[in-house]
């Protein structure tokens, strides 16, 4: 493994933490009382389109040397639906999870899936750029000892840190602080926010780290 | 001495429950009552204080009112009164308090708010210890000073109708008395008439001078269908119309005797916005109490919102209204107003007999009282008070007399106050000496555990109990001397409120020998771990590979369960926690499941991996303890690369999707009971069904659901027990119908309602029958010690047994509850247990769990309040104590109950290797008193946390109760495993 392929990681990780911070003060410019809790809605949508629109800058800068072959039109626009498919399909299965977990059923229903479409942009976005829409990829990955490469390995980190993030955000709601930001969603968008964060900054590192332990089988 | 770990763990249990017994004892003492309350000597009334001149005024002053009449409404809210239900349903209620000759207040009642602490509070003016709530089941005599007594004493002939907690209360003080018992709270319209009944005849008799009556109907109606019920509305027309007829016929008594009379109304505590009672919220705290009298001065309609005040102030007011002495352990301060009409020397007069009184009982209660400011406060008014005695009785009637007494008057309601304010602050003392040796006790049975959990879990499920050795070791008997020194220094020394010097010498020595026992026993596992752990630690251990997802999670969510009881808001909301960890745990099976259907073919040589590994570790298997870990990963992995693929195509896709039918099921449960606290107002499917518009719904689906018991459990019954559950099931539905909660589908209306006496004893012979019939087989699969399936089908038809008294004892809009539990433990066994084969400890976390999630989903929360009392009076005529406990307790506990028992019926059934039962045994008890353990230490740093009384203590008697629960548990776990190995 080279240490050039660790710093472009963590270059494309800066980014995308850049988008996240960006996603925060730019609207503040262009509209009125934005504030991440008081119009937390809003905050979602763009964060959610600022990290898709970092992932897909990365994914055609990095993939676009490496995938020439069979790159027809209609593969790539078969393959871009699906891709599309797949988003939607993990945003409704989030929001299936919510609702099992507890969140109401019929009340606070575009909070709830706007928590689901943002775990979706911080989990299913990244693997649909590196896996493809290739289901069996996605389980090996996340299986353990199911990784080839620096990038995968990342990409496990950043998701299951995201997905802990959403879980332990959870937690504060049932106190009673009576603070704003223990409304439903916005403490678990907030966890997941701040896990995928910790996964972007903690991976490459960790990678660093280890980098002599790990041993790729197909690298 | 060599134990199965099955049996060590129900030993380590017991002795647990032995510890935390002890802690709860030390806990929740007994109450203290007043020093001076035994001896009943004859107490003159403190003279009024003089200075110089002698008063002559030595005598009690006499009574303000020569009839008494209380009206008690049970959970009568202060806004049902004075809020805008009260204007609407309460007109005349309303217009004496807004026109007529009263006083209105709101008075506090403080946490338990249950019945029978209430009542005392109200009638001695002091404030029962929590342990009180335990014996509102079974009430003793009041003992400590009150008001009732003082009356009975003073010879006032007192009639008492209504609940008949009163009458266990004070058993020889009433004249008269009828009792109605408020257990059956389904019945809103009797226990009510019962009392009305006699209203008309006493109202026209004279012969008597204090009346007391106890309305429950409102208390039931709130328990039933809450506080927006429109029953509500109509209860409180009914109660209006007796205020009425009540002071009407006072009003018309007084005309002719030219008496004043006083009418109390009042309500022993509030009603939550669930319609229950029992904790410390605002609608449960605040009562309604309005004293009528034609004494008072008419109002002209001022509109100024009701005071609030002490519940127990009204303890020393109706001494005073009766010209009673004030009782010892009051701790109220007269309600001022009361006495406001009278000429002010009087009125000093009663304010000084009270703050004698509450002075006395600081004294009695705080050593360094004289630095309090309430008695200093007392002493200033006093030598004020000896001052204006002195001016009035030399005949100065001036201007500067009633500017005195004003100010004195002003002095003593001060002193008054800050004297009640901090004698409610004095609780009663915490016995920290039985708390700690509890806890000493509890801790070192978990330290056993933990330190023998290498050796419970080998293969072998046995491990050596070096019970000998510690009679014999030197540090046993030294530690035994150290702790009969403390004991004796404990108990000679001056102010001891030891639990354990109270008890004989023999039993504090053998609590002695048990903590030195336990001691040396922790050490001695202690320097064997750490001799082994040399050994380990030469070869460097993969010891966390073996550790897969769901291992994690069952440790990471065990460690947070137990955290997360540090904070009072998880407390009340305990169950958002075990929901959130159930459905994790679905979550991550669902990931298990996916890898090993998926990944099959590719991840084969993965497996393989793994799998050498594992052999590698077994070939080390001489030289360290984690070997005997290894077996049973063995077992698991050496049968094949992947466990899912010997089913078929179907069954495979069952088992992908069975996960989310556990899901899904669990979120359908949840929406049935809104239980805790911030959430418990939202509407939920049970309260819908258990309205009475909804009756034909209920009744489908309690139908349905008996049928849907029946088939999930008859399959693997014997046919005499499979009509037994039948005709039981039957039987239930019957129960409930006699009850009136269900409907028959040729029924139109329910006109009359039974107890269903017949019906509920007509289920109990069938629970029996197919208890006995289970064991009976049982019995016969080890007397003939061959066949298996007799054993397997004895211990289902127990299970189903168990089922069947659920079935009984749960409300019929539960019933969904039981029957998802037998789905979902079907689901489990069928296509994620059996297939996957996970290993005895995994099975039994997760059984844990969700009998925990079950628990939850049956509408429990951990507050007093939650436990359904009326359980425990199925099939029964009266209140008979063992019985209505025992079931009381089952009907709480069901869920975690029937897990437990699925998980004997499951492992038994499908496992060969014969140490599972054991190790589920070991694994229960460590989970189990893993909790326990750290609250008791959590329960003790918080004691003086604002919460204490509301929050901690009731979850800290479910624990205890549930701990209890545990041990009973792993005792049958161990008669099962016992008839296992000899058969
Ligand atoms: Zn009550
Ligand atoms: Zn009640």
């Amino acid at each position: 493994m080279k240490d050039t392929d660790i710093k472009r990681l963590l270059y494309a990780h800066l980014l995308c933490i850049f988008s996240i911070i960006l996603s925060i003060f730019i609207p503040s410019f262009f509209l009125e009382n934005f504030s991440i809790l008081e119009t937390h809605l809003t905050w979602l949508c763009i964060c959610s389109v600022f990290v898709t629109a970092v992932n897909l800058i990365l994914y055609l800068v990095v993939k676009s040397n490496v995938s020439s072959k069979r790159s027809s039109l209609s593969y790539k626009v078969t393959r871009f639906l699906k891709c599309c498919i797949y988003l939607l399909m993990s945003c409704f299965s989030f929001h299936v999870i919510f609702v099992l977990y507890g969140a109401p059923l019929i009340e606070l229903v575009l909070e709830t899936f706007l928590l689901a479409v943002i775990l979706s942009t911080f989990t299913t976005v990244p693997c649909l750029c590196l896996l493809g829409p290739n289901f069996k990829a996605w389980l090996r990955v996340f299986s353990r000892n199911g990784v080839t490469s620096i990038w995968e390995n990342s990409l496990q980190i950043t998701t299951i840190s995201s997905f802990i993030g959403t879980w332990l955000g959870a937690f504060p709601i049932p106190l009673d602080w009576g603070r704003p930001w223990q409304e439903w969603p916005i403490s678990c968008t907030l966890g997941a926010t701040f896990g995928y964060v910790a996964g972007l900054v903690i991976s490459p590192l960790w990678i660093y780290w280890n980098r002599k332990k790990l041993t790729y089988k197909s690298n | 001495m060599r134990l199965g770990s099955g049996t060590f763990a129900a030993c380590c249990v017991m002795i647990e429950v032995l510890g935390v017994a002890l802690f709860l004892r030390g806990f929740f003492p007994a109450p203290v009552y007043s020093s001076s309350g035994t001896e009943r000597q004859v107490e003159h009334p403190a003279p009024e204080p003089s200075t110089g001149a002698n008063s002559n005024w030595t005598k009690l002053p006499p009574p303000l009112f020569s009839k008494v009449v209380i009206m008690l409404i049970d959970a009568l809210r202060d806004d049902f009164v004075f809020g805008s239900k009260g204007v609407k349903f309460m007109p005349y209620t309303t217009y004496l308090v807004e026109k007529g000759s009263s006083h209105s207040f709101v008075a506090e009642a403080k946490p338990p708010t249950v019945t029978m602490p209430r009542i005392k509070a109200l009638m001695t003016g002091s404030i029962p210890g929590f342990i009180d709530v335990i014996r509102n089941l079974n009430s003793p005599v009041l003992l400590e000073d009150n008001v009732v007594t003082r009356a009975k004493a003073a010879g006032k002939r007192i009639i008492f109708y209504g609940d008949d907690t009163w009458v266990k209360l004070f058993p020889k003080h009433f004249v008269e008395y009828d009792g109605t018992t408020s257990f059956i709270v389904s019945d809103y319209t009797e226990v009510d008439d019962n009392v009305t009944r006699h209203l008309d005849r006493v109202l026209k008799r004279r012969d008597w001078d204090v009346l007391i009556l106890h309305y429950l109907g409102l208390d039931h109606i709130g328990h039933i269908s809450g506080p927006h019920s429109p029953l509500i509305g109509r209860k409180l027309s009914e109660m209006d119309s007796i205020v009425m007829k009540i002071h009407t016929s006072l009003l018309a008594e007084e005309r002719e005797t030219l008496f004043p009379s006083l009418l109390v109304l009042c309500g022993d505590h509030g009603m939550s916005k669930a319609g229950g009672h029992g904790a410390s919220s605002i609608e449960e705290v605040n009562t309604a109490l309005v004293l009528i009298s034609s004494a008072f001065e008419r109002k002209p309609g001022d509109s100024r919102p009701p005071k609030h005040v002490q519940q127990t102030d009204l303890a020393a007011t109706l001494s005073v209204g009766l010209g009673l002495p004030i009782p010892r352990s009051n701790t109220g301060s007269l309600l001022f107003p009361v006495v406001e009409g009278k000429p002010m020397r009087e009125q000093l007069r009663f304010l000084h007999l009270n703050t004698v009184q509450l002075s006395k009982l600081l004294q009695e209660s705080v050593p360094s009282y004289k630095r309090e400011p309430g008695f200093e406060n007392f002493k200033v008014s006093e030598r004020l008070h000896g001052n204006w005695i002195r001016l009035y009785l030399e005949e100065n009637n001036s201007e500067a007399l009633f500017n005195l007494g004003t100010k004195v008057r002003r002095q003593y309601l001060d002193a008054l106050r800050t004297l009640s304010l901090s004698l409610s602050g004095q609780r009663a003392q915490y016995d920290i000496c039985s708390m700690l040796v509890g806890t000493v006790v509890v801790l070192e049975v978990l330290a056993l555990l933990l330190l023998s959990v290498p050796h419970a879990l080998s293969s072998k499920a046995e491990l050596e109990v070096p019970l000998l050795s510690p009679v014999f070791s030197l540090l046993f008997y030294l530690v035994l001397l150290v702790l009969s020194a403390l004991h004796v220094i404990v108990c000679t020394s001056v102010d001891t409120s030891c639990y354990l010097c109270s008890l004989s010498w023999l039993m504090a020595g053998g609590v002695m020998v048990l903590i030195s026992a336990l001691l040396c026993a922790v050490i001695s596992a202690v320097t064997k771990v750490f001799a082994s752990g040399k050994l380990l630690s030469k070869n460097p251990a993969h010891s966390s590979s073996r550790w897969s997802e769901l291992d994690l999670l069952i440790v990471l969510g065990t460690l947070g369960h137990v955290l997360s009881l540090g904070a009072s808001s998880f407390i009340e909301e305990e169950h958002q926690t075990w929901y959130f960890l159930v459905n994790t745990l679905c979550l991550a099976l669902c990931h298990e499941i996916c890898r090993n259907c998926f990944l099959g073919d590719s991840g084969a040589p993965q497996r393989c991996l793994h799998a050498e590994e594992e052999f590698d570790g077994a070939t080390r298997a001489p030289q360290g303890r984690g070997a005997d870990w290894d077996m049973l990963e063995i077992d698991r992995v050496s049968t094949g690369p992947s466990p899912l693929e010997a089913l078929r195509d179907h069954e495979r896709w069952m088992v992908l999707a069975s996960p989310w039918v556990v899901l899904t099921c669990c979120r359908l449960l949840r929406s049935l009971n809104q239980t805790g606290v911030q959430w418990a107002h939202r509407p939920d499917l049970g309260h819908w069904l258990t309205s009475p518009d909804h009756k034909a719904e209920l009744s489908a689906l309690a139908a349905l659901s008996l049928i849907m018991i029946f088939v999930l459990v008859q399959r693997r019954c014997s046919l005499a027990s499979k009509v037994a559950m039948a005709f039981g099931l039957l039987g239930v539905y019957c129960y409930r119908v006699a009850l009136g909660n269900v409907l028959f589908p040729w029924q139109q209306d329910n006109k009359d309602i039974s107890k269903g006496i017949t019906e509920a004893r007509f289920v109990y012979v069938f629970v029996l029958g197919i208890l006995f019939t289970g064991t009976k087989d049982l019995l016969k699969s080890q007397v003939l010690a061959a066949d298996f399936t007799v054993r397997t089908v004895g211990l289902w038809e127990v299970h189903s047994g168990l089922v069947l008294l659920a079935a009984l004892l749960s409300r019929p809009h539960n019933l969904p509850v039981l029957v998802l539990s037998l789905f979902v433990q079907t689901i489990l066994t069928q296509f994620v247990w059996r297939p996957l084969r996970h290993d005895p400890a995994e099975v039994t976390v997760m059984h844990y769990w969700f009998g925990q999630a079950f628990f939850y989903f049956q509408g429990n929360c951990n507050s007093i309040a939650a436990v359904d009392v009326s359980a425990g009076f199925v099939g029964l005529d009266a209140y008979v104590e063992i019985p209505a406990m025992f079931l009381t307790a089952f009907a709480t506990y069901t869920g975690p109950v029937l897990w437990a028992s699925h998980l004997v019926n499951f492992l038994s059934s499908e496992t060969s290797s014969g140490s599972s039962l054991s190790h589920a045994c070991f694994c229960y008890a460590l989970i189990c008193s893993f909790p326990v353990s750290a609250y008791i230490i959590m329960v003790t740093s918080l004691r003086y946390h604002l919460f204490i009384w509301s929050v901690f203590s009731p979850k800290l008697l479910y624990e205890g109760m549930h701990l209890l629960i545990t041990a009973a548990i792993c005792v049958f776990f161990t008669a099962m495993d016992q008839t296992n190995t000899k058969s």
